[in-house]
């Protein structure tokens, strides 16, 4: 949906999206990542069921949120990237794990 | 005065004044409910909405009892299920001494010649609610409690009054209370409301209405703060107490956690706000924490406090005024009121359809807090 | 780090920089708390960055001035604390603020509230599918990504930011597929009385009618008096109908559509407080009662920028600067005297600056089919509540914001109505037969941004007074 004006800057780094690694610029919101992939989504709604994609890109619309670094319902347009950084698409309401 | 003539006002648009309001129209009675705000404004709309007998005291114990036979019925009541739940209450004991006080409690319920609550052990526990803590060693639990849905029971009961025939009117505060020959006189504004028969379930504002009848019943005032988070995916069946700190937890339909207990935020009764304090809050977040190993990573949505009366035996009033004939209250449930909601209407028809009632409501006389009684005006 | 301060700002913005500089040097102790990583707030976003990056040029010459309105704020000895949301404000004054997983309570003697706008929401049947943002959306994309849309796009709306979006885009290499003119035509009629005053920003204007120029240049089909849209597709957009006024139905193919009906104010901050708010009838939208120094009905707290009516960079700039002056005399660092002969300056300048406004209200009028979405459109993204179950609502429940709220739990989502409000407002002032300003907006209850439990609970035993 999206692309970068120029190629990748030296301030490189890797994440992954839902395992796939990406390559993208120290620094910038993981949506703007998550809008350069094949599928823009960031998950699915919690209520409807639907997929959700960022809308406002500024914190307001909570359309964004992906699980990031194993934390849910991170909102991915405040959020920056790091390398190393793991994403994970979040499909509708979180799941708890088990206690030990 | 015409069409300001009624054969009961009630004064309050919450539950309890919805339930009066729909059992007297049953029973062929004109009723207006009069609100100041509008219809669950205050401690209905922000109930954690649980239906429980569990730890009743002895005094409300049978009432409890009897209201809990219309929740597994509340759909033939008022037409809707009210999203009630029947998946168990649970008080939960983490210590010995905890453990202590819970065989006591069993052991008056059963005294009383209840069977509802009873004990069980740790394994059980475990079954019954995986996501606990290891520490939790025993509970109290009653298989028939649960929770409903304060929002759609509040327009499934004013629904079911209106549809049986009783006026709701919102913005209408009771100003004065005025006895005129056998009957009273309400004013609100330049309105005039006259019937034989008042209803106080005016909640948090309840002593004053008392007080404009003559009577001075001592309540003090509860804000109750809460917490609702965001969605889970449903992991949690019954609702859970715990004997020794204040919690209230439960899982909603929805997906959400309702997190409660009792702690305070400052009540204003004269702005009719509640301001939540954040820090003291907090507790309540950390019990639940501790609690459930596994939920400190969800959101929180919002959190609220609401308006409610309480009194000092932490029972309601429910029963004729001592002092103004005609005038019934019904207040005071210090935060433990939703599940009473569909059998207090009962008693208070009982009171005005034939002045009496076989339903135990003794215990919750107005009277026992009163210093001393006042001549009415 | 000290947790006492004799203001708190709340947006680092050019508001918020400017009344932080200025109060600095008055010898005020301040705190600026902002949630994004550097200064700039939306309109600056990522201006070091994109300056040093010279990507700067395609912004124009307003954006250079954020980066040095930057480089002195960060200079200006204030306390600036990034990537931290605040999560509660209460008076007396205690933020909350939340940055990572730290969650803490600082106390201000003052507050500034300066975190802007946000854009009017614009529901419409598909608004929610994946493929719709808005245009603000394409411009922090641009502006902190360096990202342009990979196909032409399709931009739908009205408003100063549409014609500057589509001219940075096409300036960026990037293309438009079509343009789609919401603006209903009697506006201009409605804008012509107030061009005269306008001409006191000439540039402003000027710089207006270079970017229609370049698009008319560019060949791109604009088509007017567009009435209604919609997107459609199943689980993302692939395409677009559009409405006119001549009653004329098109569909057009489409994988992205930005849309954009004019920026409001953000009040959730003053509501959180409890300040009290009027409607501004020229701009559509609530905003904070205020006096001539910025001051809300809550004593010490203060509005600047785009939180007190959209009036633009130059004007947030000036209010920031006056707002300092009367904070300063507040806490007696100046005397009234000298802080209204400070503020002369700035408030020349400020009116200057806002004389373009009345013009620009009046031309860029919200299309009144945004106060009246049909019954099966979404209003509440959050919680999936549509427009025809708010009316049902609203039937019986006085006309009431909250009560609505609680009926169909429209607001109960985590933007807290930051999106919906306003809709929800038009909707049910319509059902009620109310004004949009007798009806207000849902109370706001804290958390003000998300926080967990287990963050809520690590602040126990916090200090609660300062």
């Amino acid at each position: 949906m999206f692309r970068k004006r120029q190629s990748l800057t030296q301030d490189r780094v890797t994440v992954t999206i839902d395992g796939i690694e990406i390559e993208a610029e120290s620094g910038e919101p993981v949506a703007a990542v998550l809008l350069r992939s094949e599928s823009c989504r960031a998950g699915t709604h919690p209520v409807s069921g639907q997929p959700r994609a960022p809308y406002c890109m500024m914190g307001v619309c909570f359309d964004c949120v992906a699980i990031v670094d194993g934390v849910a319902s991170t909102q991915t347009c405040l959020t920056p990237v790091r390398n190393g950084m793991h994403i994970s698409r979040q499909h509708g309401p979180r799941i708890l794990p088990d206690v030990p | 005065m015409t069409g300001h003539e009624f054969d009961a006002i009630v004064i309050g648009g919450g539950l309890h004044g919805l339930s009066a309001a729909l059992h007297l129209s049953r029973a062929n009675r004109k009723v207006v409910v009069l609100e100041r705000a509008w219809v669950g404004r205050h401690a209905s709309g922000a109930s954690a909405a649980g239906v429980r007998t569990l730890g009743r005291a002895p005094q409300e114990l049978a009432l409890s009892l009897e209201a809990m036979h219309m929740w597994h019925r509340i759909e033939r009541l008022v037409g809707d299920d009210c999203g009630f739940h029947s998946h168990g209450q649970v008080r939960l004991a983490e210590s010995e001494a905890d453990v202590e006080k819970l065989e006591e409690r069993v052991a008056l319920v059963h005294g009383l010649g209840y069977q509802h609550e009873e004990l069980i052990d740790r394994v059980e526990l475990r079954r019954l609610v995986p996501a606990l803590s290891r520490h939790c060693m025993a509970a109290i639990l009653v298989r028939d409690n649960g929770a409903a849905d304060p929002h759609r029971t509040l327009i499934a009961f004013r629904r079911a009054a209106e549809g049986a025939g009783a006026q709701i009117r919102e913005g209408q505060g009771a100003e004065a209370i005025e006895r005129t020959g056998s009957c009273w006189t309400v004013r609100v504004g330049a309105d005039r409301y006259t019937a034989p028969f008042v209803v106080n379930v005016a909640g948090a504002w309840a002593g004053r209405i008392a007080a404009m009848v003559g009577d001075d019943i001592p309540i003090g005032t509860k804000a109750s703060m809460m917490i609702v988070t965001e969605r889970v995916a449903h992991f949690i069946d019954p609702v859970l107490g715990a004997v020794s700190r204040p919690l209230s937890f439960k899982q909603t339909d929805r997906g959400t956690l309702l997190i409660g207990g009792g702690r305070q935020g400052i009540a204003d009764l004269d702005r009719e706000t509640a301001t939540v304090r954040l820090v003291e809050l907090a507790s309540a977040a950390r019990t639940a924490c501790e609690l459930f190993p596994t939920i400190g990573e969800i959101r929180v949505a919002r959190v609220w406090a609401g308006l409610e009366a309480a009194t000092s035996d932490q029972v309601p009033v429910i029963g004729p005024s001592p002092n103004a004939p005609g005038v019934i209250h019904v207040f005071g449930f210090t935060g433990h009121g939703f599940q009473l909601v569909p059998v207090t209407g009962a008693v208070v028809t009982d009171l005005v359809t034939r002045g009496r009632t076989e339903r135990p409501i003794n215990a919750l006389t107005a009277e026992r807090l009163m210093a001393a009684r006042s001549v009415a005006a | 780090m000290s947790h006492k301060f004799d203001l708190i700002v709340l947006g680092a913005g050019p508001a918020g920089m400017s009344a932080a500089r200025s109060a600095r040097a008055l010898g005020l102790d301040v705190a600026v708390v902002d949630e994004q990583p550097a200064p700039g707030g939306q309109v600056w976003r990522n201006v070091e960055q994109a300056t040093a990056r010279r990507a700067a040029e395609a912004f124009g010459s307003d954006y250079e001035a954020g980066a040095e309105l930057a480089g002195s704020f960060r200079t200006c000895g204030a306390t600036y604390l990034t990537n931290t949301q605040v999560w509660q404000i209460e008076p007396g004054f205690r933020v909350y603020t939340r940055n990572g997983g730290d969650l803490d309570i600082l106390f201000g003697r003052m507050l500034l509230i300066a975190t802007g706008a946000l854009e009017r929401a614009v529901p419409f049947p598909g608004w929610t599918l994946p493929g719709v943002m808005t245009v603000g959306a394409a411009q922090i994309l641009m502006k902190s990504a360096d990202e342009i849309p990979d196909r032409p796009v399709w931009i739908a709306g009205s408003g100063p930011l549409t014609l500057l979006y589509a001219t940075q885009l096409l300036e960026a290499g990037g293309a438009i597929q079509g343009i789609l003119d919401t603006a209903p035509r009697a506006n201009r009629y409605r804008a012509l009385p107030h061009a005269m005053r306008a001409l006191a920003c000439r540039d402003e204007l000027l710089k207006g009618m270079r970017w229609i120029r370049h698009l008319r240049r560019s060949a791109i089909p604009i088509i007017r008096d567009v009435t209604e849209i919609e997107a459609l597709g199943e689980s993302q957009v692939e395409g677009i109908r559009f409405r006119t006024t001549g009653g004329n139905e098109s569909t057009v193919p489409a994988t992205l559509l930005l849309v954009h009906e004019g920026v409001v104010s953000d009040i959730h901050m003053t509501l959180a407080l409890g300040c009290r708010h009027e409607w501004h009838d020229a701009q559509q939208c609530f905003v904070p009662t205020l006096d001539e120094w910025g001051e809300t009905s809550e004593q010490g707290a203060f509005v600047a920028g785009d939180g007190s009516g959209i009036g633009g960079v130059r004007s947030a700039c000036a209010a920031g600067e006056i707002a300092a002056l009367a904070i300063a005399r507040a806490l007696g660092r100046l005397s009234a005297a000298e802080a209204q002969q400070a503020a002369h300056e700035p408030r020349r300048r400020r009116a200057r600056a806002l004389a373009l406004r009345p013009f620009l209200d009046e031309l860029y009028r919200p299309r009144s089919q945004l106060a009246h979405p049909a019954d099966d459109t979404i209003v509440c993204r959050c919680e999936h509540v549509t427009a025809g179950a708010i009316r049902t609502a609203a039937r019986g429940a006085a006309g009431d914001p909250n009560q609505v709220k609680a009926a169909t739990r429209c607001g109960m989502g985590p933007c807290l109505g930051r999106v919906c409000s306003l809709t929800v407002a038009h909707v049910i002032a319509d059902t009620s037969g109310r004004s949009v300003a007798e009806t207000g907006v849902y109370r706001v209850r804290p958390p003000l941004r998300p926080i967990t439990l287990a963050q809520l609970a690590s602040i126990e035993g916090k200090e609660i007074a300062a």
